[in-house]
């Protein structure tokens, strides 16, 4: 497989991850373009409380839209999201209160750089929960102390290691505790040494029974802790199998095709 | 002792100090002001006009100056040769003149006591280390109406007609409603010219388009002349009134379009970041967007302050006496006339001075909010 080297560095869970019955997201008929260009089509997904989702697919397949979509950073034209019994409309209140139960990492970090990295943590805790500042703040400690950089609290962002500053965002969207997670290519800015760290952590929330969609390609991640792999190729959603299978076994051409360029 | 000469084991090197002519004032010098023959001798060059301008001035501005007498001829029969130096005679009596204006004499505590309240007003916003910033604060926001009420009297105080504000009172009243007033309303042009919504969008976009194609002293002349003809007949819109206005409008479209420069630089992923935490619209720009697009916009800002710090001088055209109004009312006098150098001197070291300290303010801000990004 691939990357043996990036698998072996991935953790194993241990304890095992469970599946939970209630739905999360549902996604219905979805359709997306940006302009002319039809960037989805037709997704139907259902993500059960608890399960941790990896999607891949080549660049421009429309994988970071799609997860895009289920905070409303993306509008979608066609179709039905429901998000933990909302559904995402024009409504800006219904979005909002959406938002605050959907934590988002990104591939650049997107940390707030005028901010410590305690008030990066604590500012939405404060202004859209309102909270006290110190009770925020002592989340936010609680959260950082697990992401393991609590003595990096006084600093900016811009003092930190690409990987620090990736593991303060997951702090950052941990302090709101929200329900689903959603990881927008969290490793792909990182350098290889720095990847490990980030991974680790999200180990430890699958473990934490979170639900996860992480839009990556570290398929040891997605060996260890995923209960279904996605594969999307030109907006669509191409094949969907729990990860042994999908590695060992792809159905379709196109993510075999994939499969063999990413796994050399 | 460690020797550079030495060599030693891979891995084993110790650090070692500079040679010494790269530290301390030699190396300064070295590197500063003889790094090159070209500004080696440059340096030279500088030191040699120097040599050359600074002693007669300085015999002029005070040496050989003339602090006080009763005249022009007095002054000039003091000196060595007739204008040979600097008469700061004349500025000395007139110097009241060049402070109020024409301000009733039994009413100047007013206006002094409003310069004090000036002051206790800027350090709490400037410096933001004092202890009960809060307060200072809002005493801050409260103070243009303050001040307002003070001057212009009414409510208790004897009423005090504008026409009769002149000089540093003059400029500092519409410096400092122009600076005060056109930032906030800069922002929200700012932000207005970037929003999703087309109408408001148009609007900033007319209302700065409109503003920045005039030039400051069209809008004085329609501030002065032409606004009667709009109004209804009967009403008294104080001149002066009408004076801020325009100058906080001309000055809010520049700040307008500083800080929509600082906004554009603020990367999308700030904003979805501050989305998906669950900010709303009016959150994410103040405690997200903003404060990042004004640090960046700084020194455009205050390059716009000091524009209109010293445009404040256009409203001599339209009649009203600033400092630089007060000097050419002094020169006409024929006890004094001629000492013009004197006069703009004078009047230049006092912008030069206000101009100056916002620009070194400004230089102290930037660095205090650099975060190492």
């Amino acid at each position: 497989m691939t990357d043996a080297v990036a698998q072996d560095e991935v953790r194993q869970p241990t304890k095992e991850l469970t599946v939970g019955e209630d739905i999360a997201i549902e996604m219905d008929g979805v359709h997306k373009w940006y302009g002319e260009f039809h960037v989805l089509k037709d997704i139907n997904l259902t993500v059960k409380t608890g399960e941790r989702i990896v999607i891949c697919g080549p660049s421009g397949s429309g994988k970071s839209t799609l997860i895009r979509c289920i905070n409303r950073l993306e509008e979608h034209q066609k179709g039905k999201i429901v998000v933990d019994g909302n559904e995402l409309t024009g409504d800006l209140k219904n979005i909002e209160l959406v938002r605050r139960e959907v934590g988002m990492v990104f591939q650049q970090f997107n940390l707030f750089p005028h901010l410590t990295v305690l008030e990066n943590c604590s500012l939405a805790p404060i202004w859209v929960r309102n909270m006290r500042k110190v009770e925020a703040e002592e989340i936010a400690m609680q959260y950082l102390e697990r992401v393991r950089i609590p003595e990096q609290a006084a600093k900016f962002p811009g003092q930190l290691s690409g990987g620090q500053q990736q593991r303060v965002a997951i702090a950052r969207s941990l302090c709101m505790s929200p329900r689903i997670m959603l990881f927008d290519e969290p490793t792909s800015a990182l350098d290889p040494e720095m990847i490990k760290e980030v991974l680790e952590v999200m180990v430890e929330l699958a473990e934490s029974g979170m639900t996860m969609i992480c839009v990556t390609h570290e398929m040891g991640f997605a060996t260890a802790v995923a209960n279904r792999v996605i594969f999307m190729d030109f907006g669509e959603i191409i094949e969907q199998n729990e990860p042994h299978e999908f590695f060992n076994n792809p159905q379709h051409d196109r993510t075999k095709l994939f499969l063999s360029q990413i796994l050399h | 002792m460690v020797d550079a000469a030495q060599s030693y084991e891979a891995g084993q090197h110790p650090d070692m100090p500079p040679p010494r002519s790269e530290v301390g004032v030699l190396g300064w010098v070295k590197h500063n002001l003889f790094s090159t023959p070209l500004n080696a001798a440059l340096t030279i060059l500088a030191v040699w006009f120097l040599w050359i301008l600074l002693p007669p001035l300085i015999d002029w501005m005070f040496l050989d100056a003339v602090w006080t007498a009763d005249s022009r001829k007095e002054c000039w029969a003091k000196m060595e040769e007739p204008e040979g130096a600097a008469c700061w005679a004349f500025i000395r009596g007139r110097f009241q003149l060049f402070v109020y204006g024409f301000y009733p004499h039994d009413s100047r505590w007013r206006v002094n006591l409003s310069f004090i309240l000036l002051v206790m007003a800027i350090v709490p916003v400037l410096y933001d280390k004092m202890p009960g910033r809060k307060f200072g604060l809002w005493y801050a926001m409260a103070f243009p109406f303050i001040a307002g009420w003070l001057l212009v009297g009414g409510l208790g105080l004897q009423a005090i007609d504008t026409d009769q504000f002149g000089g540093i009172l003059l400029t500092l009243v519409i410096g400092v409603t122009g600076i005060s007033f056109s930032l906030p309303i800069g922002v929200l042009l700012a932000l207005g010219r970037r929003s999703s919504m087309p109408v408001l969008r148009i609007l900033c976009v007319l209302f700065i388009e409109f503003i920045r194609g005039v030039p400051l002293i069209a809008l004085l002349f329609i501030a002065s002349s032409m606004l009667n003809f709009f109004l209804p007949p009967g009403t008294v819109f104080d001149l002066l009134l009408r004076v801020l206005i325009m100058v906080t409008l001309f000055s809010a479209a520049y700040i307008a379009e500083v800080v929509r420069g600082g906004l554009q630089a603020i990367p999308r992923g700030q904003i979805e970041a501050a989305d998906s935490l669950g900010l709303t619209y009016m959150k994410a720009q103040a405690l997200i967007v903003l404060p990042q697009a004004l640090k960046i916009s700084i020194p455009g800002i205050v390059n716009t302050f000091i524009g209109l710090f010293k445009d404040t001088t256009l409203v001599l055209i339209i009649g009203m006496l600033d400092p630089l109004g007060i000097g050419r009312a002094s020169l006409a006098d024929a006890v004094w006339a001629g000492l013009a150098r004197e006069v703009y001197l004078f009047i230049a070291l006092f912008f030069f001075i206000c101009c100056f300290s916002m620009s070194r303010y400004s230089l102290y801000l930037e660095k205090k909010l650099h975060t190492g990004h």
